[in-house]
């Protein structure tokens, strides 16, 4: 049996492990970006809060991702289900390179444009929403890329909690050694860590301010 | 007394500084003793090289900067009792690099302030026009423009348009024609001082460049290694015994009697 005809015989399967991939990447981007953001807003605009912030997220990073899910289990609320636990892994990981950029992008507006804001009788808010976020759009979206493309491979691992996902399809060919399950798994992540690359990259494009 | 007589039918003190100093956090001073009045309606220069305190004073003016001693007073009350926003609302702020936002068209930049402020969409619209129309641009060309769109010398109309937007009585001028080429820059200083006919605004203005202080100011204020040398009117100046202003003066000579030489 080739690759093709497995594909097509467990097409229904393999769909069903590609939205569950999908919902546990989607859930980590909301969340990611939502926690990241304001983040990195604050390390730019509070250079004390840097330090502890920037460390946080990149010891997050350095813990292997199987020990961190085993970590994560036996807390309560979290441990009750399996996407929870996988969710929360995901979004400690995909954190760190969305604070940066959001904090690049901030401290990266030019200084006589933060000086004329200020200068124009713009409150910090105003500046803040009217023109530093807007003029770091895109350097933002580019870290979301980043984040979201290694969640989408990250996100094989969530299997070996249960929270399904393409990890099933990997982690059943590894115990079978059988090489078109694991291309099965495989094939659909690389596929969808391209396209989200791709769509990412159009909209960071699109929304690039004017130079 | 005799310096009302001076400036003619310039009226009120408007900005006052009494005993200013300023100091870095770190505790390095940049302005000391700083005794200035600016009255409604009059063009007052800040003349003085890099790092003179040019910038710092015109900064606490719109409480970009609190002093360290004394009182700033905008309209008789101290900067301080101001609310920062209010404040700089009341006051238009033009920079050398104009600061432009570069995601915003020309209309959208000159139109924040007016925005800000509530003003009807119908007023705002007609505020913006009049004013691209009052430093020569062409709304027609240039209303949706992107500030890279423009040259250094468009920018630096929009800069002036987007400070008078909301119609402040003060306007403060920070090296603003310091980015243009010789040519452009005499252009926009000639208009400058039409406008300036017209509006009557009371403007403080930073500069290094003595012609252009001479031109544009009913009143010079010589500043030098962060205090005030003193305050001349352009013929005053010119005949001033102060050692740094005639050296100002002297180069300005040395210039003229250079090109009679040829």
């Amino acid at each position: 049996m080739n690759v093709t005809q497995f594909f097509s015989e467990h097409s229904s399967e393999i769909l069903r492990a590609t939205l569950e991939h999908v919902w546990l990447v989607g859930a980590t981007m909301l969340l990611a970006v939502a926690i990241g953001v304001p983040l990195g807003i604050i390390v730019a605009r509070k250079p004390w809060l840097s330090k502890p912030i920037l460390g946080s997220a990149n010891v997050a990073e350095t813990i292997p991702s199987l020990a961190l899910l085993g970590f994560l289990l036996p807390i309560p609320w979290l441990g009750d289900r399996a996407d929870r636990v996988a969710i929360t892994a995901l979004t400690l990981y995909a954190l760190l390179p969305i604070i940066r950029n959001t904090a690049a992008g901030i401290t990266g507006v030019d200084l006589a444009v933060r000086e004329a804001a200020r200068g124009m009788g713009l409150t910090p808010r105003q500046i803040l929403f009217q023109v530093e976020l807007p003029l770091s759009v895109s350097t933002i979206l580019a870290g979301v890329r980043v984040a979201t493309v290694l969640t989408i491979g990250i996100a094989t691992i969530a299997a070996a909690v249960g929270a399904g996902g393409l990890g099933e399809f990997i982690f059943r060919g590894l115990a079978m050694v059988n090489d078109q399950l694991i291309l099965a798994g495989a094939i659909p992540a690389a596929i969808l860590a391209l396209g989200a690359d791709f769509l990412l990259s159009i909209m960071e494009r699109v929304l690039r301010p004017a130079r | 007394m005799s310096d009302a007589a001076i400036s003619g039918a310039i009226g009120e003190p408007i900005i006052e500084f009494r005993d200013v100093g300023y100091r870095l956090p770190d505790g390095q001073p940049l302005l000391g003793n700083i005794n200035l009045s600016v009255r409604r309606g009059e063009t007052l220069v800040l003349l003085g090289r890099s790092g003179a305190g040019k910038t710092t004073a015109l900064r606490l003016i719109n409480r970009l900067a609190d002093p360290s001693e004394g009182e700033v007073l905008v309209e008789g009350r101290r900067t301080v009792d101001w609310d920062p926003i209010v404040l700089r609302r009341h006051v238009g702020y033009v920079i050398q690099d104009t600061g432009l936002f570069p995601h915003y068209t020309v209309e959208q930049n000159v139109s924040l302030v007016p925005r800000l402020a509530g003003w009807p969409e119908l007023q705002i619209r007609e505020r913006v026009l009049g004013l691209l129309a009052l430093v020569g641009l062409d709304p027609g060309i240039f209303l949706k423009r992107y500030p890279h769109e423009l040259s250094g010398g468009q920018r630096q109309r929009v800069g002036v348009a987007r400070a008078l937007a909301a119609d402040p009585p003060v306007v403060l001028m920070d090296e603003p024609f310091g980015a243009l080429d010789p040519l452009t820059r005499a252009e926009i200083r000639g208009e400058f001082q039409a406008v300036q006919k017209r509006l009557q605004k009371t403007i403080v203005i930073v500069t290094h460049d003595t012609s252009e202080a001479l031109l544009l100011g009913t009143r010079i204020a010589l500043m030098e290694g962060g205090g005030l040398k003193g305050l001349y009117t352009p013929q005053e100046f010119l005949q001033s015994k102060e050692p740094v202003a005639a050296a100002y003066a002297a180069q300005l000579h040395a210039l003229a009697n250079f090109e009679r030489g040829r």
